[in-house]
């Protein structure tokens, strides 16, 4: 049967969604491992030696499960969710195209990525378990086996799932910036695109810029470990460092493919639910490609005390000073968005306006990083954690919740239930913050990141199992609250698919495409193909008698 | 919370230059911290008081026009200065830390291995890989007030060398030698750390600063040495 972007859209959501769920139990090992150090993690009993003692979490399954825990959240959950998902589903419709460009090519793009999770799950079950040389697999420890204390099979399995994820999404991306190129409905010019559309071509064009250098990279990581070659090992003539300019050259544009089409996501939801005009839609759109750009030039801020030459910390350290400027303006525009607008604060808004709050720690707290002399103390701590945590959470989770509350009923054709999604909000907002704030000051404290017993340090050891605010004890007991807390959306999202009734249309009386068809939209999505007459923003003009004009409605007032 | 409690936090400072990071981080706090709560009071102000209620209408504004947009592009701007002024103060200090070197300083090699630490004094020759170096595991002894330099190494993998209170970190790399420097005020026993995930045992890689007075110090190398110091009384 001829695929469905749709169709491929929910998968990637599912599939993201399941990876969440062992990301999530992965957080929770290592979170109870830094509060209760060598006590038996409640729930884990069942699992078998060597990989844990009767639920105790020993040193190699420590590595391997913060390294597996950001692999999955970064490669396997924000991406598949975010630019898989919620791309895949909502590019098309957005722009009033009946299917992506080459529908073929989206569903080897989501075959692909199930192969790649598969093989990634099954490396914890190899010899040896799975990868530990951290997410980020720094040569020479994740060069040689003998470095990881025999992690052999493990780190060549993550190697290839996380080539093979990389295909998935050049695949995707390739058809996505195809179909917005190509596919969009009669009156549909560049700056009629919703800011969704336009997040999600920039973060495909972004990724395809940048993904070939790590490509390249874990290709030759490879070879040094099967066979016999030397790139990144001095004994054998390699450079280390190589290693860290190609991963980092991917990976810093790669946290912009996933925070841009977050804030998309948020910057449909909140003219919405305000009832106003997007403020500065262009400015927003070039401050966007500026960031983009910029992005491409910073990746040496993750490598200052690296041994890189000390003069390329001026030049890195300006530009990543500098991207503070077009994220102060995306950022400005969406709260100018806010005000003067009649708000309803329904779920999807809240978790929206939950998306900014939360960024904006994240984004100031860059600025401490960026400063190359403040990095020489802050590199490596949970300084870094809590920033990039605060970054990435707001845009996955707290902006992916936001798109998922309020996509659902285009998705699935029936509305999330509003008082169970409140209370989800809540709880995960406040259990989040109350997870990575402590970070912050246990960073500054000094704390190295990935130590298995912080109770080592004399330095360390107040932070542990402290009763203190800021200790691993109460960021432990925060962590779990969070983790519990999404057990609310489970119940709502099956309660929601088996009971309630069915949604309208268009129950948030939006402007954008998606919404001019049925919920969820028929095979080639809409009865009859939408034309576009003007932005996608139009709401509450001051001479139309409703406060809403969609973009496929031809002009009530007459005028064209 | 204000920029003193923030300093609070940190560990104590006991080197020259790590008084002026926690001065930048004092600064970088106090220029982004009233941007964060103005953009914070945004949020709530437009939750409190832009509410949907009664049949009020949402004003209109597109921000497409230079007067609506300079509200978005005057603050933008003033970012950006307060950016080129945060650049400038963090170059200098970089440049300090970690672009020249002290004359006359201390010179140790440190030398990082999965999972301890090793510290190699010339001797009373002055030079390395000759009979007098003395070898340390663990314990890196150094001057009150005055420059060591540094030379760093890794047999294996990749480490770094954080010394939290003395604001200092580097990276040790395999087939390289990176020289730093620091400097320690006050005489004590303080905590050296691997900041790198270095393998299973990462989290043991712990070793410590020795401190001593000038006089104290004297006394160590006259100990660490014997023979030199009873040929020229050193």
């Amino acid at each position: 049967m001829r695929p469905d972007h749709k169709t491929i859209g929910r998968q990637y959501l599912l599939l993201g969604a399941g990876m969440a769920v062992v990301g999530g139990l992965l957080a929770y090992l290592v979170r109870w491992q830094l509060a209760w150090p060598g006590t038996p993690v409640p729930g884990f009993r069942w699992v078998p030696e060597p990989t844990l003692y009767e639920g105790i979490v020993p040193e190699p399954a420590y590595n391997a499960f913060v390294t597996m825990h950001g692999t999955i959240m970064m490669f396997f959950v924000a991406m598949p969710i975010l630019v898989g998902g919620f791309g895949n589903f909502l590019v098309p419709l957005m722009i009033g195209a009946r299917e992506m460009a080459f529908p073929r090519l989206g569903r080897l793009s989501v075959g692909t990525f199930a192969v790649a999770a598969l093989l990634l799950l099954a490396s914890f079950v190899v010899e040896n378990g799975a990868a530990s040389a951290g997410w980020t697999a720094y040569a020479p420890l994740s060069a040689d086996a003998t470095y990881t204390a025999g992690v052999a099979r493990g780190l060549d399995l993550w190697i290839v799932a996380l080539t093979l994820e990389l295909v998935a999404f050049v695949l995707g991306s390739i058809n996505l910036v195809t179909t917005v190129l190509n596919a969009r409905a009669p009156g549909m010019t560049w700056w009629r695109l919703p800011l969704f559309v336009w997040m999600q071509l920039a973060a495909a064009v972004l990724f395809l810029a940048s993904v070939g250098p790590l490509v390249a990279a874990a290709l030759m990581l490879l070879a040094d470990r099967t066979l016999g070659s030397g790139f990144f090992l001095p004994e054998r003539g390699g450079e280390p460092l190589l290693w860290q300019h190609l991963f980092w050259f991917f990976g810093h544009p790669e946290v912009y493919v996933i925070m841009l089409p977050g804030f998309g996501i948020v910057m449909e939801i909140l003219p919405v639910f305000a009832r106003k005009p997007f403020f500065g839609y262009r400015a927003v759109v070039w401050a966007t490609i500026a960031a983009g750009a910029l992005s491409l030039v910073v990746w040496a801020h993750h490598m200052f005390v690296s041994g890189i030459d000390p003069r390329l910390a001026g030049p890195f350290s300006v530009t990543t000073i500098l991207v503070s400027v077009p994220f102060a303006i995306m950022v400005g525009c969406m709260l100018l968005t806010l005000l003067g607008g009649t708000i309803e604060l329904a779920t999807p808004m809240l978790f929206a306006l939950g998306t900014l709050a939360t960024f904006l720690v994240g984004g100031v707290t860059g600025v401490y990083l960026g400063a190359a002399a403040l990095d020489i103390y802050l590199h490596d701590t949970y300084f870094v954690v809590a920033h990039f945590h605060f970054t990435l959470f707001p845009a996955v989770v707290l902006g992916g919740l936001a798109g998922l509350y309020y996509w659902f009923p285009k998705m699935f054709g029936r509305m999330l239930d509003e008082r169970l999604g409140k209370i989800h909000f809540w709880l995960t907002f406040l259990s989040f913050n109350a997870v990575f704030l402590p970070l912050f000051l246990i960073g500054l404290g000094g704390h190295m990141r990935r130590i298995y017993d912080a109770s080592q340090y004399t330095l360390l050891a107040p932070f542990v199992d402290a009763t203190a605010v800021v200790s691993h004890g109460f960021v432990t007991r925060a962590a779990i609250l969070l983790l519990a807390a999404q057990t609310i959306l489970v119940v709502n999202v099956l309660w929601t698919l088996v009971a309630r009734a069915r949604a309208a249309d268009n129950p948030w009386r939006a402007n954008t495409l998606e919404w001019a068809t049925t919920s969820p939209p028929p095979r080639g999505n809409f009865l009859t193909m939408p034309t576009v007459y003007r932005d996608p923003y139009e709401y509450s003009p001051p001479d139309a008698a409703t406060d809403w004009l969609p973009q496929s409605v031809p002009d009530p007032r007459g005028r064209a | 919370m204000t920029g003193q409690a923030m300093r609070a936090w940190l560990p104590e400072n006991i080197s020259s230059y790590g008084s002026e990071v926690d001065a930048l981080l004092a600064l970088v706090f106090w220029l982004t911290t009233p941007w964060f709560l103005l953009m914070q009071g945004m949020i709530l102000w437009s939750v409190l008081y832009c509410r949907r209620r009664g049949g009020r209408r949402a004003r209109y504004l597109r921000g497409d026009s230079g007067k609506q947009l300079a509200w978005v592009l005057v603050p933008a701007a003033i970012i950006l200065g307060l950016d080129v002024a945060i650049d400038v103060r963090s170059a200098a200090l970089w440049a300090r830390i970690k672009r020249s070197l002290p004359a006359n300083a201390t010179e140790v090699q440190v030398i990082a291995r999965q999972f301890s630490w090793q510290f190699r004094y010339p001797g009373p020759d002055g030079r390395f890989q000759t009979d007098d170096d003395l070898a340390l595991d663990g314990e890196l002894h150094v001057p009150a007030g005055a420059p060591v330099v540094f030379a760093l190494e890794s047999q294996d993998v990749i480490h770094s060398f954080f010394v939290p209170n003395v604001r200092v970190k580097q990276d040790a790399i395999p087939g390289r030698t990176i020289r730093g420097w620091f400097d320690a005020a006050k005489p004590g026993r303080y905590e050296i750390a691997c900041a790198e995930l270095c393998g299973i045992s990462h989290y043991t890689m712990r070793a410590f600063l020795v401190v001593h007075a000038p006089e104290d110090y004297r006394a160590w190398v006259a100990a660490q040495w014997p023979a030199a110091a009873g040929d020229d009384g050193a």
